[in-house]
């Protein structure tokens, strides 16, 4: 016979398990790595519209405004205001806006260099793998070249003889980042290869463009989705490097990049302006490595070693 | 084994002879190469007397055999800004860096080895958890705000620290903990995951049911099989370290290589950026020529392959 206070444990029981249940499977996947992507990518297509504040001319009423917990700020005296959450730099402008901005430039970037890197990459990777001997030879010392030259010297070198732009740094990061898919995918069209079906749709009379495209290339596509997933993060982390040295992403874009480069000459004063957009390559890069390492885990176990 | 070495060797002296061309083509991808080897206050005869030098009128195949004729024997150039033979500019700089990559190695094995074995024999714990977490963190930390950030606090609020230059052995401390963060991160997962293999095997099993203490299994069974790890390491962590030495001696004042590249850039500096560029390269494969040889003399499935 139920009492209605046990009932209540049942009913709690039950539900503290249904909580349970939901934890168990939220668990296995990467739930703060995966919010961190949507919020940034979110920021990068409506930025105009979440940004508050222009993120090229401040005010410079509000210049060094520290973020807006703090009291007081070091160097002008004045106190944190809710209109600038994150501060402000010396020309007034907010730090948030500007970080927002700057995801937008970041994700532009990785994402055309991600994309033309892996149709090129996947396109020779299996050229090379299928037809083996000169054409094969010849494009694994291009990845060699590419692996053995130090990518950002050869970025410095290349901004002394053109000057920087976002052209150049877009075509420099392709151009080094092919590799590491033509890589892989050779490997995997290596063995792909030698399998019945390719060897079946030969005798059946299938011209090699065929047999790339319709059977090598969908035993391909994990390999890619895989090495895309993982160099995603390393590649922002390129990008950001470069604006920092200055060679990036040209001023006064906001470019993350460039923001800490500014902010180290006020790190004595106003340590907000390097502080925050560095957090946001950080948290960036962190949440892409952590979802390529999932999303390889799923997919493809045996690339353990990339 | 000699074909072996042989072969690798071909492949590195074809990756330069590439890396070669690389930067003779840039020379003379802007038009007029002058522009980026001479200064402003070149005289038009010195201007003309560059030209037959360098043999401007002719094909670029036999500009490219007189670059690279000068490029064999280390001649790029004179510096446009310090008016010296751009190698003696870059050669100074090379202790430097060098100082600077020990340090950072050995911030990076004596950290990332001794927490890759601890996270490994306390598999699950708060230990792992705090390695890991150290790992992740030199993953994704880019290298130049973390520089910002250690002078933020070990120099600007505790001041126990220098912020930059190159002074005593305590200016060498937070350059090598930027610089060896993220070597320290590879090392620290690449040692954890050898180190579960070996665990995991029938001969420390063998130990253990013999009744081996356990210090003597992690240390002399298990670490002695996963050591092989910092080795492979080297090679790869020669480009990082190129890389990372860029932003760290910018960050931190640092008179080496990197901060020589990046000053090159604003001097326009092509003679001094393209002797760091074939230096670097040159230096990147014979570590790695190096590391694939003793690699092959320990392991002989890799010979054979």
């Amino acid at each position: 016979m139920d009492t209605s206070s046990q009932r209540d444990t049942y009913a709690e029981i039950s539900s503290d398990s249904r909580l349970k249940k939901a934890w168990m499977i939220f668990r296995g996947y990467p739930i703060i790595p995966a919010a961190i992507v949507v919020l940034i990518v979110t920021c990068a297509i409506f930025a105009p519209f979440i940004a508050r504040h222009d993120p090229l001319i401040g005010d410079l009423r509000d210049q060094d405004r520290p973020p807006f917990w703090q009291a007081e700020s070091p160097i002008s005296g004045k106190e944190g205001l809710a209109k600038y959450p994150l501060g402000t730099d010396p020309l007034g402008r907010d730090i948030l806006s500007r970080i927002i901005w700057g995801a937008r430039y970041s994700m532009i970037i990785a994402s055309v260099v991600i994309v033309a890197g892996a149709v090129g990459g996947t396109f020779l990777g299996m050229i090379a793998g299928y037809f083996g001997g000169l054409p094969d030879e010849m494009l694994m010392r291009l990845v060699d070249l590419t692996l053995g030259v130090p990518f950002i010297l050869v970025a410095l070198a290349t901004v002394v003889v053109f000057g920087s732009s976002v052209t150049l740094i877009i075509t420099l990061l392709i151009l080094f980042s092919w590799s590491g898919f033509a890589r892989q995918v050779r490997a995997e069209t290596l063995s792909l290869r030698t399998t019945d079906y390719v060897a079946q749709a030969k005798i059946a009379g299938a011209s090699s463009a065929r047999i790339i495209t319709r059977h090598i290339l969908p035993g391909v596509t994990s390999t890619v989705m895989v090495v895309a997933s993982l160099n995603i993060g390393q590649l922002i982390l390129t990008e950001a490097t470069l604006s920092f040295l200055g060679v990036g992403i040209p001023k006064p874009r906001p470019a993350w990049g460039s923001m800490v480069a500014d902010g180290r000459d006020y790190i004595g004063t106003s340590y907000w302006m390097a502080l925050f957009p560095g957090l946001a390559i950080f948290l960036v890069v962190f949440a892409f490595n952590f979802l390529g390492d999932w999303i390889r885990d799923r997919l493809d176990p045996r690339l353990r070693q990339l | 084994m000699k074909i072996f070495i042989l072969r690798r060797f071909a492949a590195a002296i074809v990756v330069l002879f590439l890396a070669s061309i690389l930067v003779f083509a840039l020379s003379r991808a802007s038009g007029d190469p002058r522009n980026l080897f001479l200064s402003e206050y070149t005289t038009q005869e010195q201007w003309d007397q560059w030209g037959r030098d360098y043999g401007l009128d002719k094909p670029y195949w036999q500009q490219y055999l007189t670059w690279f004729k000068g490029a064999v024997v280390l001649d790029f150039g004179t510096s446009v800004k310090e008016q010296i033979p751009a190698t003696t500019v870059v050669a100074r700089k090379i202790w430097p860096t060098l100082q600077l990559a020990i340090g950072a190695y050995v911030f990076a094995i004596f950290v990332g080895v001794p927490l890759g074995v601890l996270s490994a024999t306390r598999r699950g714990t708060t230990t792992d958890l705090a390695a890991r977490s150290f790992a992740l963190l030199g993953q994704a930390m880019p290298g130049f705000w973390l520089g910002i950030m250690l002078i933020l606090l070990f120099a600007v609020k505790w001041q126990i620290l220098p912020a930059g230059g190159k002074g005593n052995l305590t200016s060498l401390i937070l350059p090598s903990i930027t610089l060896g963060w993220f070597a320290a991160a590879a090392l620290l997962r690449l040692t954890r995951s050898a180190m579960l293999d070996v665990l995991d095997s029938e001969y420390v099993k063998l130990a253990r049911a013999k009744g081996v203490s356990r210090t003597m299994i992690v240390w002399k069974h298990a670490f002695r099989n996963a050591a092989t790890v910092p080795l492979t390491f080297a090679g790869l962590f020669l480009t990082a370290l190129l890389t990372g030495a860029v932003v760290t001696e910018t960050v931190f004042a640092w008179p080496g290589l990197g901060r020589l590249a990046v000053q090159a850039v604003f001097g326009t500096d092509f003679p001094v950026i393209s002797a760091i560029v074939m230096l670097a390269t040159s230096g990147y494969l014979l570590m790695n020529l190096f590391v694939d040889i003793l690699y092959g003399v320990l392991d002989p499935r890799i010979r054979h392959s």
